[in-house]
């Protein structure tokens, strides 16, 4: 009853083309705002904002990002974590390199770095189609991180190898550094998630996006009908690359604040952020909120369920995780290809139609 | 002979004993895939598990141990009897036989006329289940596997190699695993013995059908799900070799399910749907990597076996889209 477009009046063309139609759906979205901004960051404790609020919103971005590569423009890569572990480097050189500029745009930045390096690996998508390219994008995931371990440059000659992050502050509040408040943290990462999200519904509804689409449906088509191929794929991997970018910047200063390239930008972080938008639902935005949300929760009650819980060993914890999220996936790509997306579309249809039954 | 000149040749052999390791993974890959059009990327994982079954009988674990201790609070590990390798490789075998019948009801059955990347990501989950179901079964701690094969290098191709070079050249003798050489001779063996198989049974008969074309296999009655089966099953008992292989080289551990991924380049070398392109990829892969570690590794700072054989194949993909051996790619809108 509440949920239709009846009687809702548009009378302009630009409220006829807004995001949201229904006005349920803006409302809604008004209040997820104000929740996220306003309650949110007053209540949030030091555990909620470590262990799930800041790597949810951390992988929302980077599932964001593989969505608009995969989901959109249909090239799979399996490179996520070596594109997140350059954003992660050139924060870190662009915080050690030059002090006084603000981490916002460092992070920014960092975006923009990962970019070119995404579209320079996203040169053989040219030649290359389907899973010869998601095994092609390992190359990047593996000479990226053995690039990182083995140029000294890339970590400042430290001893250890490793990366830390110096403490850096927005507005007089720390962000990154040993001294962070939780509320501090969380804001800093919604900012970026909501602009980002934000900037890809734009994006994907857009000229671009449909280019993207067109390609991903069938690309020889697409070239017919006046689709630039070369322009499109790259700049799906330089946006997604930025995304991704990003993700890898705050993941490193922002949550782990020291990171080192095998553990943290290893292999299983490309197939986690996979996973994501094959769970959450390929080409949807609400997917990669969901997906990531799926996926950084579940590790937490799992382990909150069979070690606090029952007193199991934590090795079987997660043994228990890995069944469960392979047989997830499977079951997903069973009954619905399309990811919780789906089900929260079908909903929405049920609701419009609500208490009808057609 | 120069002593640089037999350290390079030393660097090509063991380059191409361990490529023929790569192609025994790479094996099982190209079976599924021409079958029935999925690439399998839980073949590492399936070797793994393969591997891990036949430890856990020749040990005499018991299944799921560690969960059955934290559940009932018992203190079972194992039945305190020992298999003998023969009998345990026949029951790692019937594992593996009950694991093909149990993917094919349960997951191919349902995804058919799916696409590939569809496929292939169920795979990528089937990894992740294969995984941590076979460490919660066995455990997951390094397991020593042994088959009685003889260890260590062999001291007969040291001494006769030794003296080939000046005395005092600092050349002791090339060092070649035996369980390399008995690992060649296996592939070889599978290699054969696959060929004879597809060519000269009436099973094999039907797979080079499926192969061929799965719709006009079905108009002639061939039962495309009992040839899905007979598929996996056989990729499963490739994996059993594979994973005893090299498991007995270094461990029965995780990272056995990451020689899956040095797999990948093999393939896109070879071409994803011809035997002999394994092979040949696999050698250009070991033998590859071998040497650009042996000659260029030194001067970046080593380690460079991580990625080289990726790199390798993106640069060859990018020339020659469907690999070696690989059909020609054809596209219609």
């Amino acid at each position: 009853m509440l949920y239709r477009e009846a009687g809702d009046y548009k009378t302009s063309y630009v409220d006829d083309a807004q995001t949201f139609p229904i006005a349920f759906d803006r409302w809604r979205y008004y209040v997820v705002l104000v929740v996220a901004f306003a309650i949110i960051p007053v209540f949030i404790s030091d555990y909620m904002a470590k262990s799930v609020m800041i790597p949810f919103l951390v992988f929302c971005i980077a599932a964001m990002g593989l969505n608009i590569l995969t989901g959109y423009c249909g090239q799979v890569s399996l490179g996520t974590g070596g594109f997140m572990a350059v954003g992660a480097y050139a924060s870190y050189k662009l915080m050690t390199a030059f002090p006084e500029l603000n981490i916002f745009f460092v992070v920014l930045l960092s975006g923009g770095i990962t970019a070119a390096v995404g579209a320079l690996f996203g040169l053989p998508s040219l030649r290359i189609k389907g899973f010869y390219l998601a095994v092609a994008t390992l190359a990047a995931q593996f000479f990226l991180v053995w690039l990182f371990n083995k140029v000294p440059w890339f970590f400042n000659y430290s001893a250890t190898g490793q990366i830390t992050a110096p403490p850096r502050s927005v507005f007089g509040v720390d962000v990154t550094g040993p001294e962070v408040p939780a509320w501090g943290a969380y804001l800093f990462c919604a900012v970026f998630v909501f602009l980002l999200a934000w900037l890809m519904r734009n994006l994907t509804r857009g000229r671009v996006g449909r280019q993207w689409m067109a390609i991903r449906d069938m690309d020889i088509a697409a070239e017919i009908i006046g689709v630039n191929p070369l322009r499109t794929k790259l700049s799906a991997f330089a946006v997604s690359s930025f995304y991704v970018g990003i993700a890898g910047a705050l993941f490193f200063s922002v949550y782990l604040g020291a990171a080192e390239p095998t553990e943290a930008f290893g292999i299983n972080q490309s197939f986690l952020v996979l996973f994501m938008i094959i769970i959450g639902g390929l080409g949807s935005i609400f997917g990669c909120f969901a997906g990531a949300a799926f996926m950084i929760m579940m590790p937490v009650l799992l382990k909150n369920l069979m070690v606090d819980g029952m007193g199991w060993p934590t090795t079987i914890a997660t043994h228990f995780e890995f069944v469960i999220v392979g047989a997830l996936i499977v079951a997903f790509l069973i009954l619905e290809p399309h990811g919780l997306a789906q089900l929260w579309r079908l909903m929405k249809e049920k609701l419009r139609l609500w208490p009808f039954p057609h | 002979m120069s002593a640089e000149f037999l350290y390079t040749i030393e660097v090509i052999l063991n380059g191409l004993l361990t490529g023929v390791m790569y192609s025994l993974v790479a094996l099982g890959f190209v079976l599924i895939f021409k079958a029935s059009g999925i690439f399998n990327y839980s073949q590492g994982v399936m070797a793994l598990f393969a591997a891990l079954t036949l430890v856990g009988f020749q040990d005499g674990q018991v299944p799921f141990a560690e969960l059955i201790n934290a559940v009932l609070g018992t203190e079972i590990h194992g039945f305190g009897w020992e298999m003998p390798t023969i009998l345990a490789i026949l029951c790692a075998l019937a594992v593996m036989l009950l694991f093909a019948i149990l993917v094919e009801r349960i997951i191919l059955k349902h995804l058919v006329n799916q696409e590939p990347i569809i496929l292939f990501m169920a795979t990528i989950g089937l990894a992740y289940f294969l995984e941590g179901f076979g460490d919660l079964m066995w455990g997951s701690d390094i397991k020593a596997l042994d088959l009685g094969l003889p260890q260590g290098g062999s001291f007969w191709i040291e001494d006769m190699t030794v003296s080939w070079a000046a005395e005092d050249s600092g050349f002791y003798g090339m060092y070649i695993d035996k369980l390399d050489l008995i690992a060649a001779g296996v592939a070889v063996a599978l290699v054969v013995a696959l060929t004879a198989f597809s060519q000269y049974t009436r099973i094999g008969r039907a797979l080079r059908a499926v192969a061929d074309d799965h719709q006009a296999a079905l108009s002639v009655g061939i039962s495309l799900r009992f040839i899905w089966v007979v598929t996996w099953a056989i990729a499963g008992f490739v994996a059993l070799v594979a994973g005893s292989m090299w498991g007995a080289k270094s461990g029965v551990q995780f990272s056995l399910s990451l020689i899956a991924l040095k797999a990948l380049p093999v393939l896109m070398l070879g071409g994803f749907t011809s035997i002999p392109g394994a092979i040949v990829g696999g050698l250009i892969i070991g033998v590859g990597e071998k040497l650009f570690e042996f000659a260029i590794g030194p001067m970046v700072g080593g380690a460079t076996e991580n990625w080289f054989a990726y790199v390798l194949a993106l640069i060859f993909l990018v020339f020659r889209p469907q690999g070696l051996f690989g059909d020609k790619i054809i596209e219609r809108v």
